[in-house]
């Protein structure tokens, strides 16, 4: 299995959050505990409210949890920090920066000389597929390709972990499609840790090496399951009777879920 | 935009401001034919020689100086100190709290309400009358700063803070750029709050000035002169949209626009 026997990068160490609204507290993560391997790619899934962008905000920094900690090599983390990269589903790209400017934000923050940052920013650019475009504002671009900008802005920070936000929720199916198989090519070039959400079962299973499954209201985990399918995958996997079964189990428990929070 | 289909006539966009120019001249020639409207419109040969009239009474360009001066001091005033409360609002609740209430409170009164009452502290000339389009301006273009700075994309700020920005590099590179756009929208509503305030800002014994002389010229019936300064009115603030246009393209092109 994907590397048993390598350092855990995150731990994510009985985590709680709760947040104080006007009807009282709704308790959004009633401890969570997990921990994910080094390059490992880990996808969460759950009905929306389970508190999934929760823990991610939580472990970006973004958030503080109301109890528990997050520890990234052993180290509780406070705060945002550059070795936690996010990707947002809203692409969340500066209007009024290029994109290569966009993608040099990042490298701008660490001062960086000016040079090796545009040379940095292009190897991301190019490796999104977005050679050409580095002078073009945001506005000019297609959904799919603010994405892989949002992508490549991420990587280009050099983060260990990468976080990302249900990004690929607002594109077409086609482009979502083929952003994943990117996606898993840089993965498997760069091997940066991948905390990926989405609601898109097909997604998680394609992507991930482990796949959580979130329940509702509280949100917890309910069932991590390894995906024992190798890489690399390509769309064709998705035919596979290996990916069927685990498709089958996974949506199960996810519309078991979904059910739930319907009552 | 309006070109027919079948005859494929394309109109150019100077040529329908030249057409749309001549129906106002069809319109106001017809109103200086009418007995009673043509009291009130005369027609341009009348109109556009009481330049010269004006300038030959040493007038013209005393009035338009002096209201020119009144209008870029107001809203110069309004703006630098519109800029920093707008900020502090968005910043500081309390500021916000205190101040904002008021600020809306006195902006929907007309100009001309408590116009007096600034010239019972400060007398008459121009010193009310910028005072006056100050507080205009001011009111006009705090609340619209302050509101673009709320409406700033707080994932934009997440997005930065995750890439290692600081409270300066957020401010900066963030929130500075982000509001440039409401900045401008600002600029463009003080400039029209400041001329809208220049008539009542002239009320205030004023020695000359654009909205002065066309209270004057009113008294003495003199519909002419008065015309081509309502007329010059117009062509000022005219000029002063197509600035802040201008501005505007080479500041905030990157914006994405609503066609």
């Amino acid at each position: 299995m994907a590397g048993e026997d390598k350092l855990i990068k995150l731990k994510i160490d009985n985590v709680y959050k709760e947040y104080q609204g006007r009807n009282g507290k709704t308790v959004a993560l009633n401890g969570v505990n997990l921990d994910i391997r080094e390059n490992e790619f880990i996808c969460v899934v759950g009905p929306s409210g389970c508190g999934k962008s929760t823990l991610l905000n939580i472990i970006a920094g973004l958030l503080e949890p109301t109890s528990g900690s997050v520890y990234l090599d052993g180290k509780q983390i406070e705060g945002t920090g550059v070795e936690r990269g996010v990707v947002f589903q809203q692409y969340a790209l500066f209007p009024w920066r290029t994109v290569i400017k966009n993608v040099m934000f990042g490298l701008e923050m660490k001062k960086t000389p000016k040079e090796e940052a545009r040379q940095t920013a292009l190897k991301y650019i190019e490796a999104v597929g977005l050679k050409g475009f580095e002078n073009a504002y945001p506005k000019e671009l297609s959904g799919g390709m603010k994405q892989r900008v949002a992508i490549a802005r991420a990587y280009a920070a050099n983060p260990e972990v990468l976080l990302l936000d249900e990004p690929f929720g607002a594109l077409d199916a086609q482009t979502r499609v083929q952003l994943q198989t990117e996606l898993l090519n840089t993965w498997e070039k760069e091997k940066k840790t991948c905390f990926f959400i989405t609601h898109d079962v097909d997604e998680a299973i394609i992507l991930a090496q482990r796949v959580i499954i979130m329940s509702a209201r509280p949100g917890r985990i309910k069932r991590i399951v390894e995906i024992d399918i190798p890489y690399p995958r390509t769309q064709e996997t998705k035919s596979d009777e290996r990916f069927l079964q685990l498709k089958a189990e996974i949506w199960n428990e996810v519309y078991q879920e979904f059910l739930e929070v319907r009552k | 935009m309006n070109n027919e289909k079948k005859k494929k006539i394309v109109i150019n966009d100077k040529v329908w401001l030249l057409i749309s120019l001549c129906a106002a001249l069809l319109v106001w020639y017809l109103l200086s034919l009418g007995k009673s409207t043509g009291r009130s419109f005369p027609f341009v040969e009348k109109v556009v020689p009481s330049v010269g009239t004006m300038i030959e009474r040493g007038a013209f360009w005393k009035d338009i100086g002096s209201s020119m001066f009144c209008v870029a001091a107001g809203f110069g005033l309004g703006f630098v100190t519109a800029l920093p409360i707008a900020f502090l609002m968005a910043w500081y609740q309390p500021v916000q709290k205190i101040i904002e209430p008021w600020i809306n409170f006195i902006r929907n009164i007309p100009a001309l309400g408590y116009a007096p009452l600034l010239v019972i502290i400060f007398g008459v000339g121009q010193k009310p009358a910028i005072i006056l389009i100050w507080i205009c301006t001011f009111m006009t273009m705090s609340i619209t700063i302050y509101q673009g700075i709320k409406n700033i994309d707080v994932t934009l700020i997440k997005a930065a803070r995750v890439l290692g920005a600081n409270d300066f590099d957020i401010f900066m590179k963030i929130i500075c750029p982000a509001t440039v756009p409401f900045i401008i929208t600002a600029v463009r509503l003080g400039l029209g709050a400041a001329l809208t305030t220049l008539l009542a800002a002239e009320s205030t014994g004023a020695q000359a000035g654009i909205g002065m002389r066309i209270r004057s010229l009113s008294n003495s019936f003199e519909a002419a002169p008065m015309l081509m300064y309502i007329i010059l009115l117009g062509i000022i603030g005219l000029i002063l949209v197509k600035m802040v246009d201008i501005i505007e393209r080479k500041l905030t092109g990157w914006q994405e626009k609503i066609n």
